[in-house]
């Protein structure tokens, strides 16, 4: 039977092709069994929290879903169990947590979506729940602690009162998200019955958006920001040469007219007063002369029509802007109105990375897992998402919000026992043919150890110096100054 | 008490998974013979149990007695099946037998899960398959003339081929199907092997670049009447295992790089041409932007595999049924959910297992056809097998290939018994001749003929045994 055996010549040579196509294919199978075992360990509690994923419903049959609470233990959900075996969720505070928990009666929204599939998972002990098992008793879903702290939530929502709008506060050295309001904004425990209202046609209150991560909003002064950085890029040499002399209306190439807020003539403005005052006419001017490229590229880099690092629903920023617009246009958008429109979020993360030498943390709202018994399940680490700005970029604007709390708009900190760097805006908007003004404030501030940046806009709320700033001042004394 | 009673068999599954992978693996290191065959005996074993634990679950669930006929049939299957085998072949591999026992009780599991009535048909087509392959190492072992019959298998693999461009139904946006009273038939899984032994005896014939040109220009053309016929993953197949195994035929890596410029252009074209693979391109980089449509199968998928996590749901507590063409294409996806990321990580390690079988049988085969089959038939699988898992767990764009013996399909069970079979028959050839050769074996060094790489022209110079004759005759 040797019929089948040549010679033994030149087995090695294809034996040692045949060893290397075995390499790499054992090598590729390794690739394989290790991304799956990333996907399962560390993407997938990600992806299946989706409300897409029929799956999580089922979990809720053997699984009691767990508490959320707040960074300092308050209870801001759970469910009751009665006697009959019927669940309620219960939110404490009513309305108060609404934009951070969201609902779970209609559909899912807010931190009750995101965590979803931790709150219907338990891991209290193995022994524990076999024996639940045998006397068909649900197990005790895992809790889930937030980073938002219940007192300065409550402290931003007594600040903003009864005003439609919206406050975002976060440590901007770990991306902590410290409070989050929306107003006017729903009660979860009754959603179910408040719902027809709620969604009625004729109702514009909006109550289910979360303005301050869904809010599009036009940035007012906020943006000039993005106008001063364009400018000092266009001429990193010559831009402390700039002067402007302000008479309250400025007119542009084209016969435009500006105006300062309340018609106010600033004077002869210095760059950085011109930026401390929020002198429209300095401004609009400035943008006339830079190249429509340069500030597209800059709104690019500072994640304009991009997507952000949030893992809720948000409304991505809108930046537009071409060579062919008009001077009117282009000192418009110089000036945060125009075309432009960003979220409370967004302007938030800008201050963010600026108190943070430029790098900027991903805000984060979930803490940690624990079990029905406390057992550590699950820490959610702080993430860096990478440099939006350059230090030296990040100094500079910082030196320049500096100013206009000591000299500008930004008077509403000056008195504060802390170092405020904050801008100030107002924003121009239309409603029902009738012309009205957001109040909007961006700030930050470090004190005792304890850092945190603010986003405000009050709707309609006119001045953003003495309407939305005093909100933002609430807020950082309610923090710094524990 | 039911779900107690699940939730330990999930556990026990695992863990069966997990012996049956070590045994499969200790199987490759074990040096005597006799420690071989102990492992294959455990092997056995434990897939007869987890069979058993898996179809008690399901009785329980469903609480119908036809799901314990079914497990009758197919526990007679499992005992009669291997035991036969072994009996008309002594010399056959354990291993190899025992993994296709494996990946098919994997298969009926979640098949019937499923859908009772796929897995009823699936059942007929493996029983129907293992009867049909049941010759198919005797011919390999018999039939002299298999390595000299390449315009055969050119013929047939074209004519096959061409046959499903011009009159073949389309599904999924690709044309792979025959239809004829009723019974479909996708024929790329019958071409694979006409392919394969093509290739192999083209190039065992002859290594002059002349040789090599024609070849490689028969071979592109049944890649180009599967691209024609837009049966994007079965083409990728084809081509990679071509380039295979002209590597390993001439040993020069200077056509692995031409296969990859060749690739990366075909790739870019076909991203151009087509639009199904920009969709599946698109829905591979961000499932979740198009989750409604486009990325609809892909983030079902691995919601599955996500929500089961690496224990699993257990059998009948996920949802699987909500992935499009969980039967077919996304079966592993299933197993993930319910039996587990780690019973999933345990089958891609027996598939690579069943690979590492066939590498073993190339390099101990002397002769450079049977080289060739063997390493072209294992990249093939291992091919198949890559773009399955890495599809459904977009590690890669999904392409719309079957995990052999596991998913349902007919021609995927009867082509995968095919070629299981011929690597069997190989192992046959190659274990008879051994006995044969007895103490014999080790009078030839390797070394001493390195360098001497004209073996086929050598051959009557070398070996005076008038059986060497017989193989020519055939050619």
């Amino acid at each position: 039977m040797k019929h089948r055996k040549s010679s033994r010549s030149g087995k090695n040579k294809f034996n040692r092709s045949i060893l290397r196509i075995c390499y790499a294919a054992v090598g590729l199978f390794f690739a394989l069994i290790i991304y799956l075992v990333w996907f399962v360990q560390f993407e997938a509690p990600n992806v299946i929290g989706s409300s897409y994923n029929p799956r999580v419903n089922l979990m809720s049959d053997r699984v009691v879903r767990g508490e959320i609470r707040s960074a300092d233990g308050e209870v801001l959900a759970k469910t009751q169990v009665g006697e009959d075996g019927t669940e309620t969720r219960v939110y404490p505070f009513g309305s108060l947590f609404a934009p951070v928990t969201g609902y779970v009666q209609k559909g899912r929204t807010g931190v009750e979506s995101l965590a979803n599939f931790y709150l219907l998972s338990s891991h209290i002990n193995a022994l524990q729940q076999a024996g639940n098992e045998l006397v068909g008793v649900k197990n005790p879903g895992d809790d889930l602690v937030l980073t938002v702290d219940s007192a300065l939530q409550k402290t931003a929502s007594d600040a903003l009162g009864d005003r439609r709008g919206a406050v975002i506060a976060m440590d901007y050295e770990t991306g902590r998200i410290l409070c989050m309001v929306s107003k006017p904004t729903f009660d979860p425990n009754t959603i179910a019955d408040d719902w027809e209202s709620i969604t009625a046609e004729d109702n514009d209150k909006g109550q289910l958006l979360n303005r301050a991560a869904q809010g599009a909003y036009p940035p007012g002064s906020t943006f000039k920001l993005v106008t001063l950085l364009a400018y000092v890029r266009a001429h990193p040499d010559a831009y402390e040469e700039f002067s402007f002399d302000c008479t309250g209306v400025y007119t542009d190439s084209e016969g435009n007219e500006i105006r300062c807020y309340g018609n106010t003539a600033h004077g002869h403005q210095s760059l950085k007063q011109a930026f401390a005052n929020s002198c429209n006419g300095a401004f609009a001017k400035l943008g006339e002369t830079l190249p429509a490229a340069d500030m597209n590229a800059l709104a690019k880099e500072l994640l304009f029509n991009e997507s952000l690092p949030y893992r809720l629903p948000y409304v991505k920023s809108s930046f537009r802007l071409s060579e062919e617009d008009t001077a009117f246009m282009k000192g418009q958008t110089a000036i945060g109105q125009g075309r432009t429109t960003m979220s409370p979020l967004h302007n938030l993360l800008i201050a963010s990375a600026v108190a943070n030498g430029g790098r900027l943390m991903e805000p984060m709202l979930l803490d940690r897992i624990v079990t029905a018994g406390g057992q550590e399940i699950r820490t959610f680490r702080e993430k860096e998402w990478g440099g939006l700005l350059k230090a030296e970029d990040a100094a500079l604007l910082a030196e320049y919000m500096r100013a206009v709390v000591t000299d500008g708009t930004g008077s509403a900190f000056r008195d504060a026992a802390y170092e405020t760097h904050a801008k100030t805006g107002s924003a121009e908007y239309e409603d029902g043919g009738e012309r009205k003004t957001h109040a909007l404030c961006i700030s930050y501030a470090e004190y005792g150890g304890r850092r945190i940046a603010v986003s405000v806009i009050v709707e309609d709320g006119k001045s953003g110096g003495s309407t939305a700033a005093p909100v933002a001042r609430a807020v950082m004394d309610g923090w710094l100054l524990r | 008490m039911l779900n107690l009673y699940i939730e330990i068999s999930k556990y026990l599954i695992l863990i069966l998974m997990a012996l049956y992978t070590f045994c499969n693996f200790r199987y490759f290191t074990a040096a005597e013979a006799e420690d071989k065959e102990e492992y294959c005996m455990w092997q056995q074993k434990i897939l007869l149990l987890l069979h058993f634990i898996a179809f008690s679950v399901l009785f329980f669930k469903t609480e119908e007695v036809k799901i314990l006929y079914f497990y009758g049939m197919q526990l007679l299957f499992f005992l009669l099946y291997p035991f036969v085998l072994r009996h008309i072949y002594p010399n056959i591999s354990s291993l190899l037998l025992n993994n296709v026992c494996l990946f098919l009780v994997l298969g009926f599991i979640m098949l019937t899960r499923l859908s009772q009535a796929y897995a009823m048909r699936q059942f007929v087509i493996v029983a129907a398959g293992a009867l049909l392959t049941l010759p198919v190492p005797w011919i390999m072992d018999r039939v002299w003339g298999i390595p000299g019959w390449r315009w055969l298998y050119m013929g047939a693999g074209l004519l096959l081929l061409l046959a499903v461009f011009l009159v073949g139904t389309t599904s999924y946006g690709a044309k792979m199907t025959l239809s004829f009273g009723g019974i479909s038939l996708q024929p790329a899984e019958f071409v694979k092997l006409t392919f394969v032994f093509f290739a192999a005896s083209m190039l065992s014939e002859s290594l002059e670049f002349k040789n090599i040109c024609l070849t490689s220009a028969l071979c592109a053309l049944h890649v180009v009447i599967l691209i024609a016929s837009r049966d994007l993953g079965t083409a990728l197949i084809f081509f990679v295992t071509y380039i295979v195994i002209l590597y390993i035929a001439t040993g020069r890596t200077v056509y692995v790089t031409l296969g990859a410029c060749a690739f990366a252009a075909a790739g870019a074209l076909a991203y151009r041409l087509f639009s199904h693979v920009r969709t599946r391109v698109a829905a591979w980089r961000d499932p979740w932007a198009d989750i409604t449509s486009g990325g609809y199968q892909i983030a079902n998928s691995l919601f599955a595999i996500g929500t089961g996590g690496f224990a699993g749901t257990g059998l009948m507590q996920g949802m699987p049924d909500r992935i499009p063409i969980v039967e077919k294409d996304f079966i592993f996806a299933a197993i993930s959910e319910e039996l587990g990321a780690v019973t999933a990580i345990c089958l891609i390690l027996i598939c690579l297992g069943c690979f590492l079988q066939m590498i073993l049988t190339a390099l101990y085969m002397d002769v450079l056809f049977y080289k060739l089959l063997a390493a072209g038939l294992g990249t093939l699988y291992l091919m198949q097998v890559f773009l399955t898992i890495g599809g459904v767990t977009k590690f890669i764009p999904s392409t719309g290939v079957t995990l052999p013996f596991v998913s349902y399909g007919g021609s995927s069970v009867l082509g995968s018994f095919l070629l299981f079979m011929v690597i069997q028959g190989m192992h046959v050839i190659m274990l008879n001749d051994a006995d044969a050769d007895g103490e014999t074996e080790d009078e030839y060094p390797d070394d001493a003929y390195e360098d001497d790489y004209e073996d086929y022209d050598d051959y009557d110079d070398d070996d005076t045994d008038p059986d060497a004759y017989r193989k020519y005759d055939g050619v």
